[in-house]
């Protein structure tokens, strides 16, 4: 009865992350207004009648620059998380097997990483490379790696001695069979687990750069930059902060439902915690 | 103990020497410097030549390594260097911005508290029935609120409309309540859940079913053994917030005005004002091994059982 709960809420999240997937990648189809033409007859229309969500500052519609800068926010953060996972992962999974003099030295620079103010460090390192989303997200990922390098190290070193690993090692398993035939199976889960609850933040901090200016660039539509645009007339016009702030709260609330869902379901010890 | 304290206090100074070499080289990247910054901010063009005599008098002309010795040399020597763009000693400037974020840290910490452990308590007493919905459904609001998004909502609704608190931070006491009040509903989210999932654990072991069939009354076994045991997972968590407001919340206190070392640190890397960068960061860095020293010391005190080191009581 629980399972099949479980089953149908994760099929239901998924279900809604990939119409926002879907709704972005598809996104330059669905606009119902060029998102980067400007009319300032039509400037700062209220929500209602023909530009849905209204318009901004320089006539431009607002939905439609919200779809499209969906498609700037969901995708980066994809990337962010893909490249810290990656990058964590290999680098943990050599350190947990290997051990050693390398271990111990990668794991002195993870020190540092994480000693590092992390947003400061991603405003340094965004403006030092300049601005624009891609460095915003090389910032980002270099002071999200660590935690997964620590996370999966700490896994490895936890399966490393286990009877199985011995079975596969005596049954002839090189090096690189023992790592991708048992090692990745055994610590993906906790890993997808973490990177999964982790999109939410990290899409929030990503967002949290372009509203400090050294993210997305000016004209491009991405909702941190587009709400950074629109502080000066809160006032006035507030949909023109609404509109890009409920996108990003609606789409950081469904990546995190999912996460939790995937938790529970790969995890039974904590659904005995919540029953 | 003392023994243990002052060895953790020397793992500082790797730590120290890596975070603030990465700094140091990462603000060397960029292709402007504070020269070029500085008389860019003013609008006047200067000589090549005049520029590099100001650079020779900063030391900015030295290969990479030897600009970082001196700078070494004089912090070790305690003298942390002059801003390059206002002039005045770094360490004064600091010193300055300091109090405005303690103050932030200390309310945005209590108001958390005040706010997150009963309600966590709360939603785990009153598990799977219609209060315990409300508070996680709260709760998890919180967490997918980007802060500047609650603060701009803030300024919006008490702000604006209402007109109750200030916009921007003007030194009265109503200026620090909204900034508070961002910071804390992130912070109280991500708690809830925390208190609430630790003490329903505590709640499922078996000395709770034991205490229970002898007749403990309920209201005992939750403050007296449950509460106690889920202090640990509430301390760790405490610590780490703590450690991290008192950095500075780069994007609050810019939205805010509010005048601490976040937003200071934040003006002085788009200024490229090095020797105030490298003095954020080796708060930052001191902040962090201390953060953890004081954990681990909270937890001997919570639990006896653990020894800081083995053999070796506290």
């Amino acid at each position: 009865m629980r399972k099949t709960n479980i089953r149908l809420r994760f099929i239901i999240f998924l279900g809604l992350v990939l119409v926002l997937a879907g709704v972005a990648a598809f996104a330059p189809a669905l606009v119902p207004f060029d998102p980067y033409e400007q009319n300032l007859q039509e400037a700062l229309r209220a929500p209602g009648g023909t530009h849905l969500l209204g318009t901004d500052r320089y006539g431009r519609d607002m939905l439609s620059r919200v779809i499209v800068g969906g498609r700037t926010t969901i995708f980066s953060t994809l990337a962010l998380v893909g490249v810290s996972v990656i990058i964590g992962m290999v680098i943990g999974i050599l350190c947990g097997y290997y051990g050693g003099k390398m271990d111990s030295i990668v794991m002195r620079i993870s020190d540092v990483c994480l000693a590092f103010p992390g947003m400061v460090f991603a405003i340094a390192a965004a403006s030092v490379l300049g601005g624009g989303i891609i460095s915003a997200v090389s910032a980002l990922a270099f002071i999200s790696w660590p935690k997964y390098a620590r996370l999966a190290r700490g896994e490895v070193l936890s399966i490393k001695n286990r009877t199985f690993m011995e079975a596969a090692r005596l049954g002839g398993c090189g090096t690189w069979k023992l790592i991708t035939g048992h090692i990745l199976p055994n610590i993906s889960g906790t890993i997808l687990v973490t990177a999964t609850l982790d999109i939410g933040t990290m899409m929030m901090e990503l967002a949290g750069l372009s509203f400090l200016g050294l993210g997305a660039m000016p004209p491009a539509a991405e909702w941190g930059s587009m709400m950074s645009d629109g502080r000066s007339m809160l006032q006035t016009s507030p949909w023109v902060i609404l509109a890009p702030g409920t996108a990003i709260f609606i789409t950081v609330a469904c990546f995190n439902l999912l996460g939790d869902t995937i938790r529970d379901l790969l995890d039974p010890k904590r659904q005995d915690v919540k029953a | 103990m003392r023994r243990y304290v002052g060895k953790r206090l020397l793992q500082l100074i790797p730590i120290l020497i890596g975070i603030t070499l990465l700094s140091f080289g990462l603000m060397h990247l960029a292709s402007m410097d504070a020269v070029d910054v500085r008389y860019e901010k003013q609008g006047t063009v200067v000589s090549e030549e005049v520029k590099a005599q100001i650079r020779e008098e900063l030391n900015l002309d030295k290969p990479f390594l030897v600009q970082y010795g001196l700078w070494l040399k004089g912090v070790v020597t305690g003298d942390m260097g002059v801003s390059y763009i206002s002039g005045k000693p770094v360490f004064e400037t600091f010193i300055t911005k300091l109090p405005a974020t303690i103050a932030l840290t200390l309310t945005s910490i209590l108001l958390t508290i005040v706010v997150s452990i009963p309600l966590g308590i709360l939603a785990a007493v009153k598990q799977n029935r219609p209060l315990d919905y409300l508070i996680r459904f709260g709760s998890f609001i919180g967490n997918s609120l980007p802060n500047f998004f609650v603060s701009l909502l803030l300024i919006y609704f008490l702000a604006l409309k209402l007109g109750v608190f200030p916009v921007i931070s003007g030194g009265g006491w109503n200026s620090i309540v909204l900034p508070t009040l961002t910071l804390s509903i992130a912070m109280s989210a991500k708690y809830i859940r925390q208190v609430r999932a630790t003490v329903l654990e505590e709640l499922s072991k078996d000395y709770v079913t034991g205490a229970r069939s002898r007749g403990v009354r309920e209201r005992v076994i939750l403050y007296k053994n449950v509460l106690r045991s889920s202090l640990f997972t509430i301390v760790t968590l405490l610590a780490l917030s703590i450690g991290s407001l008192l950095g500075g919340t780069a994007i609050v206190e810019s939205i805010f005005m509010w005048d601490g070392v976040g937003k200071m640190a934040v003006d002085a890397i788009t200024m490229r004002d090095y020797p105030i960068i490298q003095t954020y960061v080796i708060w930052m860095a001191v902040i962090y091994v201390l953060v953890n020293l004081i954990t681990d010391i909270v937890y001997c005190f919570l639990d006896p059982r653990i020894r800081l080191e083995q053999g070796e009581g506290i």
